[in-house]
């Protein structure tokens, strides 16, 4: 740092004031830029205080112990307007977590999907994909959510003109009406085994591999792991006696009683975020899988390696390490993007906070709880991208 | 591989009719394979089964002119006719009717330069002064007040115009922010370095929406007493903070690639921090960074309509209040669909220019990643 990097040159023709050195410039720039945004900062801050002291607003956080007093059709955990502010938001948090995992998890499935399908042989998918690509990238986002959400809620028949689109499962502009199975103690004893069924898929993997290192014969591991995880648990389910006792939703009035009903709103935030961001992951994984040399893929051909593996152990495993960074930048505008449910009236973590805003007035405290909020998740998201990236990057030599 | 099989067949036999021409075409990248086939049919099948009903919808059920969205109903299919008759209004918003030759003189200026950048062969300083100067006559254009046009007050700025001011307003202020915080997150001194590294990476953390409510709701608090800033303003600040950190990293992509080598040289040249930045690094930076600042530009573009979620009305939002008229309470797929073509005109364009650019970029530098 010290080293001067003018170097002779600047020595001999420029002459040496105390200004111009390296080490006063150092400390100057870096002492002169933190007292100005301390300044900025705290004229911003000193404003607010008198503002807030004239206009009577009250600050701190003591309005997250008070009642709240607002409906939440969405919830994970028990909520009533009895409750106070701070568990409303908590109940939005669980909200924007939910949507943002069940999004991620289907936007990869199919973005993968429309990315493999981008580069297939046959023409007709390839334009098919490569336009849907171009619609859901082009267009804005909040404008396909409230599309979405007219769709489901408009277009879609009324309570009593409700499509069964299966036994007990209707569609309608009150959302997705389906019924869910009621408690019974035999369901903790299949989840036992649908464990007992992965582990045993995991030592089946392993004596595979080894046989296969040992003899060269090959065994359908996929095959078998599906049939213990499903297969387990369904005997316990049998051998108890089918326990099934479902709590059917069905017409009362004007909307459905029992049951479990996924609103709208809901729907149309999932499934929007899901068609936008799958778009933009689809040429993600197109440019991933572009990235590895054509001579890879004539390699593995000429092993006699079948079209599907070629894909599924050649060329994904190489071309995962192009695509997971720019994943998690996916995933993470993802879970950013939910917050537009405020637009569509879905209870996030986003819309709550807003109605909060409005109830209470302390704009300073919610939206900074807001942006602390969807920055620490951000930062989760990115960190465990970043431990799933180094657990994949080519060890080298 | 196609084409290879192409051209030996015809020196085989030349002379071959254009149906089996595409009959082999269709052989090879249709019908190749017995998946291949089925999929092809699938897809038909699809296809059909979603663009006919669309079709008759758009186009041969559709109506294109008529008093109310009751009349459109009676034969069941679009209704242009609310386009024909609102769209002055969708454009434009509530800007005084005797002016609006003005906002949609703001269009027409845009797109030109949107043209022109694309492309004719203007390079950097002309690029950057015809831009600068548009914005200027665009907003001079909306405010009025001279040449015998009546001053009309941000409020009424609605519509398209709200969105491409912006999109360019909003990017232009943001490119000197983001430069800076690109150069500073690369400088050795930790305090700048750290200072640009929580500015970036603390909007780019933070749904924009939160930046525009912070903009709209929580900055009238943080000004001096007695002082206000319309609201367009404000939500302007918002989107150059919000642009600005996501052009960094695009600056910043460009900075990265840059070899050592130009630095050391610049050095040697006995230029200090200043020139040799701005004289040897940035200008390659930024041209390598075209691309992806373009694409930052496309979605600052699309980014522009959650202003009407903090109450300022752009297209989207005029949309929305035209169908509060009693007359086109039912005309939402008609206004959706025009918005959707406005921008998947206008971004996928931009789209595909900066993919043009990165091609040529590409073929320029080889070997350079």
């Amino acid at each position: 740092m010290t080293v001067d990097t003018r170097g002779p040159i600047g020595a001999s023709t420029m002459e040496r004031v105390w200004w111009r050195e390296e080490r006063f410039r150092f400390w100057a720039f870096q002492i002169g830029a933190v007292a100005l945004v301390a300044a900025v900062l705290g004229y911003l801050w000193h404003n607010a205080v008198v503002n807030m002291e004239r206009q009577g607003i009250a600050s701190g956080l003591g309005f997250l112990d008070r009642e709240s007093g607002f409906e939440i059709s969405t919830t994970l955990i028990s909520y009533t307007p009895a409750n106070s502010y701070g568990r409303a938001l908590l109940v939005g948090l669980l909200n924007t977590l939910l949507v943002s995992a069940i999004g991620s998890v289907f936007t990869t499935i199919f973005g993968v999907l429309l990315g493999v399908a981008r580069l297939s042989s046959n023409w007709l998918l390839r334009q098919v994909t490569r336009w849907y690509v171009e619609v859901f990238r082009n267009t804005p986002l909040l404008l396909q959510l409230v599309v979405w959400w007219d769709l489901l809620r408009i277009s879609a028949p009324g309570p009593r003109q409700a499509l069964q689109i299966l036994p007990n499962i209707y569609v309608s502009n009150r959302g997705l009406a389906f019924p869910v199975a009621e408690w019974h103690e035999v369901y903790l004893w299949m989840f036992a085994a649908m464990l007992v069924g992965i582990l045993a898929t995991i030592w089946v993997a392993r004596w595979a591999r080894h046989r296969q290192e040992q003899t060269g014969e090959q065994f359908h591991t996929i095959l078998a792991g599906v049939g213990l995880v499903i297969l387990l648990p369904l005997a316990v389910f049998l051998v108890a006696g089918a326990p099934l006792d479902l709590d059917k939703p069905a017409l009362a009035g004007f909307n459905f009683k029992g049951g479990t009903v996924i609103s709208p709103e809901f729907a149309a935030l999932l499934f929007g975020l899901i068609a936008n961001t799958s778009a933009f992951v689809a040429e993600i994984v197109r440019s991933g899988i572009q990235a590895v040399s054509w001579g890879q893929t004539e390699a593995a051909g000429a092993l006699g390696l079948r079209q599907g593996q070629v894909l599924r152990l050649v060329v994904l495993p190489q071309a995962i390490r192009v695509i997971i960074p720019p994943m998690t930048s996916e995933y993470l505008s993802l879970t950013k993007n939910s917050s537009l449910a405020v637009a569509i009236g879905f209870a996030d973590f986003m819309s709550i906070a807003n109605t909060e805003l409005n109830q209470t007035g302390q704009a300073v405290e919610v939206i900074t709880i807001a942006m602390a909020v969807y920055l620490t998740i951000s930062l989760l998201i990115s960190a465990s991208m970043n431990v799933y990236n180094r657990y994949m990057a080519l060890v080298e030599r | 591989m196609t084409d290879i099989t192409h051209d030996t067949t015809d020196l085989i036999e030349p002379r071959r009719g254009i149906v089996e021409k595409g009959w082999e075409w269709a052989r090879a990248n249709l019908f190749n394979s017995i998946f291949n086939s089925i999929l092809t049919l699938l897809i038909t099948g699809f296809i059909v089964w979603l663009a006919v009903p669309l079709f008759n919808w758009a186009v041969l059920d559709a109506t294109y002119s008529a008093p109310n969205d009751a009349a459109c109903k009676a034969r069941g299919g679009a209704c242009w006719a609310f386009i024909a008759d609102w769209y002055k209004f969708l454009l434009f918003g509530r800007f005084p009717e005797v002016s609006r030759w003005r906002p949609a003189l703001v269009i027409l200026i845009f797109v030109a330069m949107m043209l022109l950048s694309s492309q004719a062969r203007l390079k950097g300083k002309h690029l950057l002064t015809m831009w600068a100067g548009g914005v200027v006559i665009s907003v001079a254009l909306m405010f009025g007040g001279f040449l015998g046009m009546p001053y009309v007050e941000t409020e009424l700025w609605n519509g398209v115009p709200l969105n491409l001011l912006l999109t360019v307003g909003g990017c232009g202020l943001a490119f000197p922010v983001a430069i800076f915080a690109a150069l500073g997150r690369r400088s050795r001194m930790p305090a700048i370095r750290w200072l640009s590294i929580a500015y970036i990476e603390l909007i780019r953390g933070v749904p924009l929406i939160t930046v525009l409510f912070m903009a709209t709701v929580m900055v009238p608090l943080f000004l001096p007493t007695g002082m206000t800033i319309a609201k367009l303003w404000r939500a302007e600040v918002a989107f150059t903070l919000f642009f600005g950190a996501y052009l960094a990293e695009a600056i910043r992509g460009g900075l990265q690639v840059i070899p050592r080598g130009q630095y050391e040289a610049a050095d040697a040249l006995g230029l200090g921090y200043w020139r040799k930045t701005w004289l040897v690094i940035l200008p390659q930076a930024l041209s390598i960074s075209i691309p992806s600042l373009v694409n930052t530009s496309i979605s600052a573009f699309k980014d522009t309509v959650l202003i009407t979620v903090v109450g300022i009305f752009d297209v989207l939002g005029d949309v929305n209040n035209a169908m509060n008229a009693p007359e086109w309470r039912s005309a939402y797929w008609e206004g959706y669909s025009f918005v959707a073509l406005l921008f998947f005109a206008v971004c996928f364009y931009m789209s595909r220019y900066s993919q043009r650019l990165e091609r040529s970029l590409s073929r320029a530098r080889p070997g350079r990643r």
